[in-house]
């Protein structure tokens, strides 16, 4: 909520001497696809431009030569080769933008489809760390920017550039004392622009993060409604709003103030100059060195050249703003994804019979470690060792804090295990792929996800060529056939966050019925029937008992009627497997196990209230 | 964290969805309306009703407050212009006076231009300068009025309605469309003032230079109104379709990242790929588009240009010709015309990005223009002084009826009296109105008839602030905004000094727990280390009632089961936050059931059995069915 905590939100932002130019080359592989079109386009404008300048000329002769002279022919002549050069800007002014038009918004969406891309195949690690406001703020406003410069700045920069060029050439061929006043002021142009480029890259750096930041709050503002509603509102996000809102202006005035310096600069400069050329110029002509027209013509060719001039300003900030922006792209796209294992041990084990003997699930000497955890902080998981039997229903059972969550995401390799080794069938996750490990574990989460999609949809991301009949049969495991057949549009109905939202209930249910539908060999179960009604877990249990029979499952249990299901129990305790065998057993043998399967009050129902809260609390993290 | 997006909303919205679960009513219940808020398809089409010219009255809002910054910006630029535009001037008085003065050897008028040139450049940078700075500081007031103005409605909406409009289309409300008025802005201000400006100076210098070229000048401008206005016609509704596309690849790119963990273990990557992509390219063409009707306009505007100008030209030579025009004139006229069509492609962006802005503006106004459900009070009431000697307050629901618009009772017509101090526990099936007679007495939704009072108080007459010191509603989700534990359950009483605020978590319990934590309750929850159980959470969330110490409490209780130490330890500071108060809680639990001084036996929105639990167990209704089902699932 502090601004200050949460703003280091671009986590891996390097202090890096940066390079404007070094930062949007690397935009080069993306605009390579249009890289003909976005040249022809720069190409043509700076043809448009040079007909911008030649205007002038033609009307400098129009009225010296012919009208003065009173040619109708040459009038006409030079109206005509007017209309035919102010045709042909148009024109060309027309072909640059649609040359580019497409394929930028291409180069936009591309970028864009990359980075969902690469985040999709990000580590789970990576996501805990970034808050989705700052991806999304590089997802939307950086690259529609980079769009912005890529279509005009970068144009306008080779456009204006070679027009301030041609237009020297011409001031100087037309008169070269005049021509160099005003070549003077541009060094010390140069080296203004280039220190104002430095600061203004910082500032607009800040801007963006600070955008991203202002984006997360805005965000979580919205998804923590809830909360917020039931105690009126969120008095610290509140502030957290008006104090981001309130820096990012600062920070954008900051910018204002920046640009008003460069601007005061960029006009008043060469301006100063064009005043001394002109009363150089006139002093020659009453000398009688130079024409008056010549003059006006020169004056005129400096007026053309003074918004190419002038934009070099604000070019030079979206050029800025896109460095940044790139960079900031690209700190997400440079993260790297994890190997996957070479080809050859994939096709080694993908060569491994998937038929029996199968071993079941193995895990040998398992150690996890957060990557980003300091080297001395323990394990949260600790050389677990576990066989879960092919066939075989085995509940993990253990107090809060203990690694149950953990150790299920290291199944389908959410989270890479520090050391030891998982093997499904005998077959080590780490020689799979990881979409081959996923394919063959199917896993029901504690916090229930549907996607934006129907409810059929949903149930059927569980198995690749479930059928209909898989698809009713699923449903009916999970006891979720009498609900969805009473929604509006059955199976068709759309639910997630585009869609109808349902219970919490009715969502573990559908979540459960994903991970069935498939018949996966290995089944990986998060407390599947929490949100459950009595009524509803005892029929569900029943219809899943069927499909455990012939499935290895690891289920996370917290009631002693969940951990029915399971033919064996390990007991996780600060990051070990403490102990193994059937409920009973344990029961009788493992006085942590009795406790956390029979809390004493919650077996004699007849003591009415627990303690009050002067008596002992059990802190979760403690009972571990 | 990884909330998901679809993981938000639990249960309380249980009485609005099919659901099989009945208690006691055989297998399948009838199924309630679904409450349309405004026609569902307004919602999928992202389109909210918005009047006609909402989005140029909330520009005009936005500016308001800032007019005489407008003024002073416009008058600055006006200078600049004045600056800038005499130039061509000096330069013709220059020419005209200086160099024959200079042939007399009179520097006078010479030094005079060299002068009036200093202070036109000068005067141009400083002008301009200041004209940044000035409109910088209204465009950023006005941004920061408007994500207020957003931030601020978002949260004053109703629940119905952010379970409709969904998270993503609200992000991109106050991102992506805020960004367009920004780029207006931006450039906007400054381009409109430049241009008009221009147009005028050179308007205005052009009938002083010859009113004929004047005239001519003037009557170009029409073909020119003309393209602008099929533009805007045409590109509007290219606009309007490309935010609404932008903000269905905002939602799904958000749905992915924040259920990233799914996404990966069912192999959704390659489904969701394709499905990305088949938004961002409808984005993509949509995108186009709107850039191909900029480049049309170009390519018009510029074809005007270039026919005026030469045929102005050649008129003008015509009449030099006959003399009835200065050589003079028509020379720095024909310069003059030229500059006049030299704003035309910045005007064209101007109007680019004013069309954006305007399409955005639309659906902000749509979004500002919805009502909250539950108006403020007109006439606010305090809530009474609460007599020391008893705990909590009384509420009465006086002949409360609560329907949807659509029609179909929801709560037929009751009487409730909840004594101060009791813990009333509401037991009944999903979709049995547990949540509607709970979110009634939170003021989430009003009822249609009678009154929900607070110790005789309407709910109605309470301010908001007023409102929540006396009634608090804890949800099932027990969200943890980022930043740390400390300022998460400062959330109950913001100005909570860290004394209050660790007192709060021991009572509750949930201290042992903070301390280990990394950085005890400075620890930042969105950091590693910082993850926290969900019956941690639930301590959190309890821990916020204690602070915020509400005389009414309205607990959805979480049907997520913990471990049972876990459990315990929620129970015990689930008394700890009911005590001296008057609670109501949606029990999923019978240990929750077990702790209420009464029941609530609710099924098709009316109470069917009312009692002490000990009564109810004894008797022969649904409750004492429930219990033993309960108590046998327990075993």
């Amino acid at each position: 909520m502090s601004p200050t905590a949460s703003s280091p939100a671009a986590p891996t932002a390097p202090r890096r001497k940066r390079s404007v130019v070094r930062a949007l080359l690397r935009l080069w592989p993306y605009v390579y696809p249009a890289r003909v079109r976005v040249f022809s386009a720069a190409a043509i404008a700076v043809v448009a431009a040079s007909m911008g300048l030649a205007m002038p000329l033609v009307l400098k002769w129009m009225v010296d030569g012919p009208v003065a002279d009173g040619d109708t022919g040459g009038v006409w002549l030079g109206g005509l080769v007017l209309l035919f050069v102010g045709l042909a800007e148009a024109l060309l002014f027309g072909l640059r933008r649609w040359l580019t038009a497409r394929p930028l918004a291409r180069v936009e969406a591309n970028m864009r489809d990359s980075l969902y891309r690469h985040l999709q195949r990000l580590p789970v690690t990576f996501h805990d760390r970034w808050p989705t406001g700052q991806l999304l703020s590089r997802a939307t406003g950086d690259l529609q920017l980079l769009r912005m410069f890529l279509a005009f700045g970068l144009t306008f920069l080779i456009v204006n550039s070679a027009t301030i060029l041609i237009g020297f050439g011409v001031l100087l061929a037309q008169d070269w004392t005049l021509g160099l006043v005003l070549v003077l002021p541009v060094v010390p142009l140069i080296v203004l622009c280039a220190l104002f480029e430095q600061r203004f890259s910082a500032v607009a750096r800040r801007a963006q993060d600070q955008m991203g930041d202002l984006t997360t709050v805005v965000e979580e503002s919205i998804l923590g409604i809830r909360v917020i509603k039931g105690f009126g509102r969120h008095r610290s996000q509140a502030r957290a709003f008006r104090l981001l809102s309130g820096e990012l202006r600062d920070t954008e005035m900051h910018k204002a103030r920046l640009l008003a310096g460069i601007w005061l600069v960029i006009l008043a400069l060469p301006e100063l100059f064009l005043g001394a050329a002109l009363v150089l110029g006139v002093s020659q002509v009453a000398d009688g060195q130079l024409t008056a027209g010549t003059l006006v013509a020169f004056m005129a060719t400096a007026m053309v050249l003074r918004w190419p001039v002038e934009s070099m300003g604000f070019l030079l900030a979206l050029c800025n703003e896109a460095a940044t922006a790139t960079d900031r792209y690209f700190e997400v796209l440079d993260t790297d994804i994890p190997d996957e294992p070479s080809g050859s041990a994939a096709e080694a084990s993908r060569a491994a019979p998937e038929d029996p003997p199968g071993d079941g699930l193995r895990l040998t000497d398992v150690v996890f470690r957060y990557p980003d955890a300091p080297p001395d902080t323990p394990p949260v998981l600790d050389g677990i060792t576990l066989h879960v039997r092919p066939g075989e229903t085995m509940a993990l059972v253990g107090a809060t804090g203990s690694g149950k969550t953990t150790l299920l995401a290291l199944l389908p390799r959410l989270h890479e295990a520090t050391s030891g080794r998982i093997t499904l069938d005998g077959v080590d996750t780490a020689t799979l792929s990881r979409a081959e490990v996923r394919e063959r574990i199917a896993m029901a989460f504690e916090e229930p996800t549907l996607f934006s999609a129907s409810v059929g949809e949903n149930v059927l991301m569980g198995g690749e060529d479930a059928d209909e009949a898989a698809l009713a049969r699923a449903l009916r495991v999970s006891q979720a056939d009498g609900f969805v057949r009473a929604l509006p549009e059955g199976l068709e109905t759309e639910v997630g966050e585009q869609g109808l939202s349902l219970s919490g209930g009715q969502r573990q249910r559908l979540a459960l019925a994903r991970a069935v539908v498939g018949r996966p060999r290995f089944l990986v179960l998060d407390d599947p029937l929490s949100a459950l009604d009595v009524h509803t877990e005892a029929r569900v249990e029943a219809a899943l008992r069927e499909v455990l029979v012939g499935t290895t499952a690891l289920v996370v249990a917290h009631r002693p009627s969940t951990v029915q299901l399971a033919d064996r129990v390990a007991l996780l305790s600060e990051g070990r497997v403490a102990a193994v065998g059937t409920h009973t057993e344990l029961l009788r043998d493992n006085a942590e196990y009795r406790r956390l399967m029979t809390g004493e009050s919650q077996l004699s129902g007849g003591r009415g209230r627990p303690s009050p809260s002067g008596g002992p609390l059990t802190a979760p993290s403690r009972s571990a | 964290m990884t909330t998901s997006v679809t993981g938000q909303d639990t249960d309380h919205d249980d009485e609005r969805r099919p659901d099989d679960a009945p208690l006691a009513d055989g297998p399948d219940e009838p199924i309630e309306p679904i409450e349309p808020v405004g026609s569902s398809d307004d919602y999928t089409d992202d389109r909210l009703p918005t009047p006609k010219g909402a989005s140029r009255r909330l520009l005009l809002s936005l500016l308001r407050p800032h007019r005489a910054r407008v003024a002073l910006a416009a008058v600055l630029l006006l200078a600049q212009q004045a600056a800038v535009q005499a130039v061509p001037l000096l330069v013709a008085y220059a020419i005209d006076s200086g160099v024959p003065a200079l042939r007399d050897d009179d520097n006078g008028p010479l030094i005079a231009v060299a002068v009036a040139y200093l202070l036109c450049a000068l005067g141009a940078g400083v002008l301009q300068s200041s004209f940044i700075l000035v409109s910088a500081r209204v465009n950023q007031s006005v941004l920061l009025d408007l994500r207020g103005r957003i931030y601020r409605h978002a949260q004053a909406l109703s629940l119905d309605f952010h379970d409709r409009y969904t998270s993503g289309r609200l992000i991109s409300r106050s991102t992506s469309d805020v960004q367009s008025l920004r780029e207006l802005l931006n450039e906007g201000l400054q381009e409109m003032l430049l241009i008009l400006v221009s147009v005028t100076y050179i308007g205005g210098l052009l009938f002083y230079l010859d009113v004929g070229l004047g005239a001519a000048a003037l009557v170009s401008l029409v073909p020119l109104a003309l393209v602008v206005r099929s533009y805007r016609r045409r590109s509007a509704e290219k606009f309007n379709e490309r935010s609404t596309a932008i903000a269905a690849v905002i939602v799904k790119f958000t749905e992915t990242v924040n259920g990233i963990r799914p996404v990966k273990a069912f192999r959704r990557e390659k489904a969701n790929d394709a499905s990305f992509d088949r938004l961002n390219r409808h984005h993509e063409r949509l995108n186009g588009d709107t850039i191909m009707e900029m480049c049309r306009f170009v390519l018009f505007t510029r074809l005007i240009g270039a026919v005026a100008v030469a045929s102005i030209v050649l008129w003008g030579a015509q009449r030099v010709r006959a003399g009835d025009m200065e050589l003079g004139a028509l020379a720095a006229g024909a310069l003059y015309i030229r500059r006049l069509y030299d704003p035309l492609d910045r005007f064209a962006m101007l109007l680019n990005s004013y069309q954006a802005a305007v399409a955005s503006l639309h659906k902000i106004s749509g979004l500002l223009g919805q009502r909250p459900d539950v108006p403020e009070p007109r006439d606010p009431a305090p809530l009474p002084e609460r007599p020391t000697e008893r705990p909590g307050r009384e509420v009465v629901f006086d002949d409360v009826r609560f329907a949807y618009r659509t029609g179909g009772d929801v709560l037929p017509r009751f009487r409730l009296t909840l004594a101060a101090g009791e813990t009333t526990a509401l037991v009944g099936a999903t979709g049995a109105g547990k949540s509607t007679l709970a979110k009634l007495l939170a003021r989430f939704y009003d009822p249609t008839e009678g009154r929900v009072l607070l110790d005789d108080t309407d709910l109605r007459r309470l301010t908001t602030t007023e409102l929540r010191r006396g009634v608090v509603m804890v949800t099932q989700e027990a969200f943890l905004f980022s930043g740390t534990i400390a300022e998460n359950i400062a959330l109950g009483k913001p100005d909570a000094t860290r004394e209050e605020i660790e007192a709060a978590a021991r009572a509750i319990g949930a201290h042992d727990f903070i301390e280990e934590l990394p950085d005890g309750y400075d620890t930042d929850v969105r950091k590693r280390g910082g993850r926290i159980s969900a019956g941690q959470r639930q301590l959190v969330a309890f821990a916020r009632v204690l602070l915020a110490n509400p005389a009414v409490v309205i607990l959805d209780e979480a049907t997520s089961s913990l471990d049972i130490p876990g459990e315990r330890a929620v129970q015990d500071a689930m008394v700890t936050v009911l005590r001296d108060r008057t609670a109501l809680v949606i029990a999923h639990r019978l240990s929750t059931v077990e702790i209420a001084d009464r029941v609530l036996v609710m099924e098709r929105g009316r109470v069917v059995e009312d009692g002490t639990p000990a009564d109810l167990v004894a008797g022969t209704g649904h409750f004492s069915e429930l219990h033993r089902a309960w108590r046998e699932s327990l075993v």
